[in-house]
């Protein structure tokens, strides 16, 4: 989209009308043009990044033994799926466990703020929860490492050792976990998927939170007094009115929040000891890794064919976060309520 | 159920936060009868109305004091649930809302269905059917229970309001200028529906169009404020008729003969 059309009319007869403009004002000229180029820088960036990932990307699609049809000169042992596959299931895994225990948090905090706080707290609780929003990631995973994995290992003992299926009942693997994501052999200390997904979570808590309070805040007043008006309480209001209403802003909202945590590096990389297998076991340790810890750990020591293939695995995550938003724009278009 | 007894208003005080907005109301509301307050802007008619089903108070910082007995029960007595006397006091607003999230039949059937009362297909069927013949909207709709509320026209919506609260069984049922954004036909629709509702309910209506309280009410109430900032009252009370010919206020003389208002 171009608009480089901006030239004024020609001046025509001179005519001495008081009603006629000299041209376009200045001021406005000024503005159009600025916000139509900002609106277009953010085409050109977002193509420059894209044409810079798929450019240096060549190399690692030269080698592959999945494109040597198209290049002849492939490297059998060289997979380009292969290699990033066991990282987009680690990327994918530990961004929907942290989504899934931020959202009920979320909507209950935005509630919260949003219906049942007195309104001096309301306001308070919404700072502090942007607060937590600007925390640094490195800070995050400073604090994910020294201070909460230690704290978190009580519990995955509890989920994997005493939460198992019992002796007496038939037909299942007694002794093994009820719950087979905590199954498999947890050891100390646990960098596992599981503690980078709850420090993602918190990460993600502030920016679902925030979009979803702005939401219920937005509920008409009218609807929810039709339905105390009709004798509903304030909990009948929150599930008849508030959040039907909120539900399209909490879908968009979690996935921004998916999108966060997709592509969170620092607080994975200093959680996570790393791995490369597609293990559903989230509390054994060194089994997962994510795309952008992965590009972050080696980054710094790569070169070359190395330093393609890297730069490969962030196409890929570049193009996972566009089709999940792109998923997410659906949801909501098909979710939106007018009211 | 026993005779309908009156709604006895006795020594209401309406406040938001420190202001005083209605002063010292005393107000008998005959039972099965359309009651109808009128007055100019601000003068407190809809705080008032609001008082008597205890939605006042979900504006923050607002309250009321005094007695409004409703079938022989206080409802500003202590202990009493809010929740339960709008069970009992339906009320309509100003601007059509019905659920934008639901259809037309789960409209009319929002209020049963709150606090997890169970009802069987089959009776909820009738409700519907009856509570839309109710608000004399069963013909317009019964082909298209199953759309969304928002579909109808503006006359419409209000009249499935309407059937939301009936389906309910109030005793009482307030409506907040249910006409005001309506338009002539729709208000006419409305008005008759206001008639043949007085037979079962207690209609207490706030409006501004003077022809509107004339035409649907037995009696009507004035209220009027001496100035901003202070407490609205209510001036005169009596039988409608009464009330447009002959008042005994001279402020009720001036406002329904246009003078001001």
């Amino acid at each position: 989209m171009s608009s480089t059309d901006v030239a004024p009319d020609a001046p025509e007869a001179p005519e001495q009308s008081s009603l006629r403009s000299g041209g376009r004002r200045f001021g406005d000229t000024l503005f159009s043009t600025l916000s139509v180029g900002s609106g277009i820088l953010i085409f050109v960036t977002l193509a420059l990044v894209a044409i810079f990932l798929t450019a240096e990307s060549m190399p690692a699609f030269r080698e592959s033994k999945e494109l040597a049809g198209i290049f002849g000169t492939a490297d059998p042992a060289f997979s380009l799926i292969g290699g990033v596959a066991p990282y987009i299931f680690g990327t994918v895994l530990a961004a929907l466990i942290a989504l899934v225990i931020a959202i009920p948090v979320s909507i209950g905090i935005a509630l919260f703020i949003s219906h049942y706080a007195p309104r001096r707290m309301a306001a308070g609780l919404g700072y502090m929860i942007d607060l937590l929003a600007a925390v640094p990631s490195v800070v995050y995973g400073l604090w994910g490492g020294v201070w909460l994995v230690p704290r978190l290992e009580p519990l995955y003992v509890f989920l994997n050792q005493t939460l198992v299926w019992p002796s007496w009942v038939p037909l299942v693997p007694s002794g093994e976990a009820i719950i087979p994501l905590f199954a498999g052999d947890p050891t100390a200390p646990m960098r596992n998927l599981a503690s980078a997904a709850v420090v993602l979570a918190v990460m993600i808590l502030p920016i679902i939170t925030a979009m979803a309070r702005e939401v219920f805040l937005q509920v008409p007043r009218l609807q929810e007094e039709a339905a105390l008006a009709l004798g509903a309480t304030r909990f009948e209001v929150v599930k008849t009115v508030v959040l039907p209403f909120g539900r399209s802003g909490v879908v968009a909202a979690s996935m921004l929040g998916l999108g966060r945590a997709l592509g969170e590096t620092m607080a994975v990389l200093m959680i996570l000891a790393p791995g490369a297998t597609f293990s559903w076991h989230i509390l054994e340790v060194g089994m997962h890794n994510t795309i952008a810890a992965n590009i972050a750990s080696k980054q710094a020591e790569s070169s070359g064919a190395d330093m393609s293939y890297l730069i490969y695995t962030g196409l890929v995550l570049f193009v996972l976060t566009f089709i999940i938003n792109a998923i997410a724009r659906w949801i909501v278009s098909r979710t939106t309520v007018k009211g | 159920m026993a005779a309908p007894q009156p709604i006895t208003v006795e020594d209401l005080n309406i406040y938001y936060g420190d202001f005083l907005a209605v002063e010292d109301v005393n107000v008998t509301i005959q039972p099965r009868s359309v009651t109808a307050l009128i007055g100019p802007s601000g003068c407190g008619k809809s705080t008032f109305l609001r008082t008597l089903n205890r939605m006042h108070e979900v504006i923050p910082g607002a309250y009321a004091k005094g007695t409004v007995e409703i079938n022989g029960e206080n409802i500003y007595a202590q202990g009493v649930d809010p929740v339960n006397v709008r069970r009992r006091v339906g009320m309509v607003f100003q601007k059509a809302n019905p659920f934008p999230t639901m259809s037309i039949r789960d409209n009319v059937l929002a209020g049963v269905k709150l606090n997890n009362r169970r009802i069987s297909k089959r009776d909820a069927d009738e409700l519907v059917e009856s509570s839309l013949k109710g608000a004399n909207l069963w013909n317009e709709v019964k082909d298209r229970l199953d759309k969304p509320g928002m579909g109808l026209s503006g006359g419409q919506q209000q009249r499935l309001c309407i059937a939301r609260t009936i389906a309910v069984r109030p005793e009482v049922v307030l409506m907040d200028e249910p006409c005001s954004a309506l338009d002539p036909i729709s208000t006419l629709a409305i008005e008759d529906l206001i008639h043949e509702l007085k037979d079962n309910y207690t209609i207490v209506i706030v409006t501004h169009n003077m022809q509107q309280a004339s035409r649907v009410s037995d009696r009507t109430g004035f209220f009027n404020i001496a100035g901003t900032g202070k407490p609205g009252h209510l001036i005169e009370f009596d039988d409608t008729e009464k009330m447009f010919t002959n008042p005994e206020n001279k402020q009720t003389e001036d406002y329904i003969s246009g003078r001001f208002g």
